[in-house]
């Protein structure tokens, strides 16, 4: 591929206020792969990742609120989804 | 308690919410806008494009004194494969009705000034506040939580957006699946006002409206869309996430990929970009509207999927609008009656059914399903533009048209351009 995203770079742009004490989205333990590699494409931040040793991450900062994730699998590998609290995360600037 | 009543509390301060909050105001009822975001606006997004008609009834002239981007003047659709880009532009000048007008809008300003506009009617807004649930007593709503603070009113408009929490939480709405809508991704690109009127060969507080079909959604049910704003550039990706799963290509490398194909780079050259942001849209269509009215409660815009995704134009914004002045209508009846009962909020539904909003969804409830053909974001933009490719190309004898077109014709099937062709002349 010629230009490979670097969404962070993206993301860096953005304003966000991160709740540190309080994860809005969760994943369940142990996540089936089938149902984690739609979320790999498909999370337009590119919030979850999977590293070269096979290894899933998530991170909840950078997330746009979208909901994409909890489309595709809100009833299989989600165990909590919820609009971050009120006056944290991602604040649109131009929207 | 009861002295802090209000009349009616709106969830979310989006398009619905505020319009609706603009005209209870303005007829006298006390009401309560809540947002999750710092003001209203920090969570909204939209591809790009308003079209006018519906807010145009509302607030007369509205473009005069609201902070609209540009007015459309140029329409463009385009078939895009890896390489080429076949495109079909249409120019107009600025309609002299203004109800025809459409503009290309940036949400955090202009939903602010939406707000402020139902401020100045005595509308209350509450920015910063989730709310998470809803009081519901003997099956009527009557007034929201967040956090351990409630507040009680005589009927709650849920405008809360795509991810309608709320309406799930009461049974309304189900919960969006992949099959009902997409995902849209957009970054907005910075440039100076005479670079897109140079690029775009626009006026200053003119514009373009760009839509794409092909590779940017990687060959499945999507597009590519450019707007141009004041002085900065929208452009972004939809994909339909029923199909997440079935390219290695990701959401964002998507947006990437068409951020620098060859027809679409120069015109973001030297651009900045400034924000980068992502949004559900409900495609679901006429099939999948929830039950959006019971006792004390309505559901509008987004929240309700009211969303009009025809292909060669996608509509959200005005359904919002219209249908936030029907819930309006809708409250200003129950005050009236003194009754906050799915019965007499009805009017809400009828208000809608005989709006162009109910009379859209209806005319256009095939399209999703015709939309989600693989041939319409595959074979026929590749067919299209290598077509175009042998017509603009000398390197030698020329053949007959014919001969040229049969092949590229051929290789997606006559059953199949016959079948589409039908199948796309009926669903619009």
């Amino acid at each position: 591929m010629k230009n490979v995203v670097n969404v962070d770079v993206k993301l860096g742009v953005n304003k966000f206020f991160v709740d540190e004490n309080n994860a809005h989205i969760e994943l369940v333990e142990n996540p089936d792969s089938v149902e984690f590699a739609k979320l790999i494409a498909a999370c337009p931040a590119g919030l979850y990742k999977k590293d070269d040793d096979g290894s899933i991450q998530f991170d909840y900062a950078g997330c746009l609120e979208c909901g994409t994730c909890r489309v595709l699998c809100g009833k299989t590998i989600l165990q909590k989804w919820e609009y971050p609290v009120g006056t944290f995360g991602v604040e649109y600037r131009f929207g | 308690m009861s002295e802090e009543k209000f009349d009616a509390i709106i969830v979310g301060a989006g398009l619905a919410g505020s319009t609706c909050a603009y005209l209870l105001a303005q007829a006298g009822l006390e009401c309560l806008v809540i947002d999750r975001g710092n003001f209203p606006g920090a969570k909204n997004m939209t591809g790009g494009r308003l079209y006018g008609h519906s807010l145009e009834k509302i607030i007369p002239n509205f473009a005069e004194e609201a902070p609209i981007e540009r007015c459309i003047v140029h329409e463009k659709i385009s078939f895009i494969d890896e390489e080429r880009c076949t495109t079909m532009e249409h120019t107009t000048p600025v309609a002299t009705d203004l109800e025809s007008r459409s503009y290309t809008v940036l949400r955090s300003k202009f939903d602010q000034w939406l707000a402020e506009k139902a401020e100045n009617e005595g509308a209350g807004y509450i920015p910063g506040i989730r709310v998470d649930d809803l009081i519901v007593r003997d099956g009527k709503v009557c007034g929201i939580i967040a956090g351990d603070e409630e507040m009680e009113a005589d009927m709650v408009i849920l405008a809360d957006g795509v991810n309608s929490i709320l309406g799930e939480k009461l049974g309304m709405v189900s919960q969006v699946t992949p099959h009902h809508c997409a995902v849209g991704v957009k970054e907005v690109i910075q440039l100076s006002k005479q670079q897109i009127n140079d690029r775009f060969g626009c006026s200053d507080n003119e514009g373009a409206a760009w839509l794409f079909a092909g590779m940017p959604s990687a060959g499945q049910m999507g597009g590519g869309f450019i707007y141009t704003n004041e002085d900065s550039i929208s452009l972004g990706v939809v994909f339909g996430l029923h199909n997440a799963g079935t390219t290695d290509k990701s959401v964002p490398q998507m947006l990437e990929d068409f951020k620098n194909h060859s027809a679409v780079k120069p015109l973001v050259e030297g651009g900045k970009s400034v924000e980068y942001s992502g949004h559900v849209v409900p495609e679901g269509g006429y099939a999948m509207l929830p039950k959006m009215v019971a006792d004390g409660v309505i559901i509008t815009g987004d929240a309700a999927g009211l969303c009009l995704n025809v292909g060669y134009t996608v509509r959200g914004m005005d359904l919002a609008i219209a249908s936030g002045a029907a819930a309006a209508k809708a409250a200003i009846k129950a005050k009236e009656d003194g009754d906050f009962s799915e019965a007499t909020l009805s009017t809400y539904t009828t208000e809608l059914t005989n709006s162009f909003v109910m009379k859209d969804m209806k005319l256009y409830k095939a399209l999703p399903e015709f939309l989600d053909n693989p041939r319409m974001f595959n074979e026929y933009p590749t067919m299209v533009t290598a077509m175009m490719n042998d017509l603009f190309t000398v390197n030698g004898p020329s053949m007959p048209l014919r001969k040229t077109f049969l092949p590229h014709l051929k290789k997606v099937g006559f059953m199949n351009l016959i079948k589409d062709g039908v199948k796309g002349v009926r669903s619009i």
